[in-house]
């Protein structure tokens, strides 16, 4: 078990043909993944790396056995991919492209059942079930399968977090990005049912930053819901406000978001939160160590 | 982005919000042209800056003569602004806005902005204007009333309706004030705003219902619908190096302290700061180079951490994924033969290529100090500093 993708999940890649679509492509397969169809408008009936080319997720999920998608096009086409894939009832869109306007992803939420269709990102690293299934940009080789479910709003600094968990011998159950802008398509909240729920995850990582109110929003999901041990860290303590972090979503806005908000949300919570970027692993460990479930 | 007030009533001005009238001035000499189209004396001048708090820090001056004026304009243009939203180095005042003075019968506050944990748009209006919202937050949560809305079908008739009884605006203007809500609702939409707000949303006895003041904070994201927009462009930078880390492609913060950075990904970055921080140092910036950069945007950015004469130590922190070590360690010999640092540069390399890249940095001979682990990185970048 894991959530949300298995060896069994079974890929379409959106901007199959373009630089950055093309190169993680043949490192998703690499790993394992398996890769049914690429989709690009207009190469249809080509192949690439001897994979299908079609020209419309419709197509290629009609001819293939795909049950997710990975979405690799440029920013300006971005929010055009992400509806062709809901209205293609893909089950799992996931969504690397950074720089989808903030309003088209709520008017795209506003029209979808999570039933259907669950986006995971934009502007995230993708998601990984080690061992199993790679979706997304993360060097593979860092992860090892095991019982911790990670769940981020960053790319690299989940890397450094699952690197120090590898680095103890805490493998990863799945390990995932929900993408640093301010709407994503998925949250902490959804997530953190997912890992709740799934048996073989036994504790969870769950890494905030700045901006919004996700880690507040997680923090109380979790007093209420979250019987396994929970150990957060929250980047942005030295952020000033009304500055943009890099990330659409990081930014102390009209005094909402600061990072003592989401410390002091989460410890109420009783979640443990990591004092230092270089132990979340070691603060796991600890806990673990300390009630072993 | 963010818009200067001058720019935000302008857009304002073109979606049919009344504003005073006025023009904006960038050097002494444009100072009588501008108050004559203010209506000549009295005049508001208010100085041009992204923070808030501006009149109480003496930004905003009401002068009755082309002497007071003078003084005035002597006293904020090309200076710096320190108000309690700026920190303690303030904000540069580029340009000031000439107003005329309108009398104000009424101060309301509304805005529309984007809830992320509700995700959807919201107008937030009140009764009491003039006052930052996050004070009347805290103090008066009951004066402010939040109304979401479709992006799709807009905030609609009854709803605008709805929010200007409740505000009690008088009857003589309720008409009004409901067309100027779907205004700002649609206009917040049609442009892909983060924010826009009115305060003090007015009603003045010369323009009845008109923006005071006013700010507009565009999604980055949806720029590229709005080839209109691009002369405020640039203009939003609060220094020189963040607008030539726009040029580069690259995501940079300035700040106080003395430890350089150098990260890929915007979390990692933040986290790295929050590191120095913790070992009793002082980032100086926030730098993210970025998932794809390339050996030129490595050498420009160190470019950029090194003209900061704060800067005494640098920390470069690179966890590779889609972004090679071999291609960082590329560029970091490249920047420091070219640039001849004089500073201590400790590097800590990880992911993709990883051996490839220590060994181009160990092949180099340029003295760096380089660690495994993160937190010993931070440790030796903070020591390093304080030498």
């Amino acid at each position: 078990m894991s959530i949300l993708v298995d060896k069994n999940t079974c890929l379409i890649v959106q901007g199959i043909t373009g630089k950055a679509g093309s190169f993680h492509a043949a490192q998703m397969r690499s790993y394992g993944t398996r890769i049914a169809a690429g989709v690009t408008p207009g190469r249809g009936g080509e192949k690439w790396e001897g994979i299908p080319v079609f020209n419309t997720v419709a197509e290629a999920k009609a001819k293939t056995q795909a049950n997710a998608s990975c979405i690799f096009v440029p920013a300006a086409f971005g929010a055009d991919a992400v509806r062709e894939a809901v209205q293609a009832k893909i089950p799992l869109v996931i969504v690397i492209t950074e720089g989808i306007p903030a309003l088209d992803m709520v008017k795209i939420k506003r029209g979808l059942s999570p039933r259907q269709t669950v986006i995971i990102g934009p502007n995230g690293p993708g998601i990984i079930t080690p061992g199993q299934c790679k979706i997304g940009i993360m060097p593979g080789y860092i992860h090892k399968p095991g019982p911790v479910g990670v769940v981020s709003r960053s790319g690299t600094l989940t890397y450094e977090a699952v690197w120090q968990l590898t680095g103890l011998g805490l493998g990863q159950s799945t390990c995932l990005g929900i993408g640093g802008d301010s709407i994503p398509g998925t949250g902490f909240v959804e997530i953190l049912k997912m890992f709740q729920a799934d048996p073989r995850t036994k504790a969870i990582v769950l890494i905030g930053e700045i901006g919004g109110t996700a880690e507040e929003e997680a923090a109380d999901f979790i007093r209420a819901h979250v019987t396994k041990p929970v150990v957060a860290f929250v980047a942005g303590a030295t952020a000033p406000p009304e500055k943009r972090m890099g990330h659409a979503g990081a930014v102390i806005a009209q005094g909402q978001g600061t990072h003592a908000s989401k410390i002091k949300a989460l410890k109420t919570a009783g979640v443990t939160v990591a004092p230092n970027p270089a132990q979340i692993g070691s603060t796991l460990a600890k806990l673990l160590r300390r009630a072993p479930s | 982005m963010k818009l200067l007030e001058y720019q935000a009533k302008k857009i304002f001005a073109q979606w049919g919000i009344p504003v005073p009238s006025g023009a904006p001035i960038f050097r002494s000499s444009q100072l009588t042209g501008a108050i004559q189209k203010a209506g000549g004396f009295p005049v508001v001048l208010k100085a041009q800056v992204y923070a808030g708090g501006r009149g109480k820090a003496g930004g905003i001056v009401k002068v009755r003569d082309l002497r007071e004026a003078r003084l005035a304009a002597g006293r904020l243009l090309g200076k710096r602004l320190v108000t309690r939203q700026t920190g303690p180095r303030g904000a540069p005042v580029k340009a000031l806005l000439a107003e005329e003075s309108l009398t104000v019968l009424k101060e309301m506050y509304v805005s529309v902005l984007l809830d992320r944990s509700r995700q959807m748009p919201v107008v937030v209006a009140s009764s009491e204007g003039g006052v930052a919202i996050e004070e009347l937050a805290k103090e008066k949560p009951e004066a402010i009333l939040t109304t979401p809305f479709d992006p799709v079908s807009g905030l609609g008739l009854p709803r605008a309706r709805r929010i200007a009884e409740r505000l009690k605006i008088p009857r003589k203007a309720r008409k009004e004030a409901v067309q100027q809500l779907l205004k700002l609702a649609q206009g917040f939409l049609k442009l892909d705003a983060s924010l826009v707000e009115v305060n003090p949303w007015a009603l003045t006895r010369e323009k009845g219902l008109a923006a005071l003041d006013g700010k507009l904070t565009l999604d980055d994201s949806g720029l590229f619908r709005h080839p209109e927009l691009a002369p405020f462009k640039t203009a939003d930078a609060d220094s020189p190096s963040e607008a030539k880390s726009r040029e580069i492609g690259i995501n940079y913060v300035g700040l106080n302290g003395q430890v350089g950075c150098m990260v890929n990904g915007a979390g990692l970055a933040m986290a790295t700061m929050d590191l120095i921080k913790l070992h009793g140092g002082e980032p100086a910036n926030f730098l993210d180079v970025g998932g794809g950069a390339d050996v030129n945007q490595v050498r420009e950015a160190f470019k950029l951490i090194l003209a900061d004469s704060n800067v005494k130590s640098v920390l470069v922190n690179i966890f590779g994924g889609i972004m090679k070590c071999d291609v960082i360690a590329q560029g970091i010999v490249q920047a420091a033969r070219a640039i001849k640092l004089k500073v201590p540069l400790v590097i800590r390399l990880e992911g993709t290529n990883v051996k490839l890249g220590r060994e181009i940095l160990r092949g180099s001979k340029l003295g760096f100090v380089t660690a495994t682990d993160l937190n010993e990185a931070a440790k030796l970048a903070v020591k390093a500093a304080k030498k």
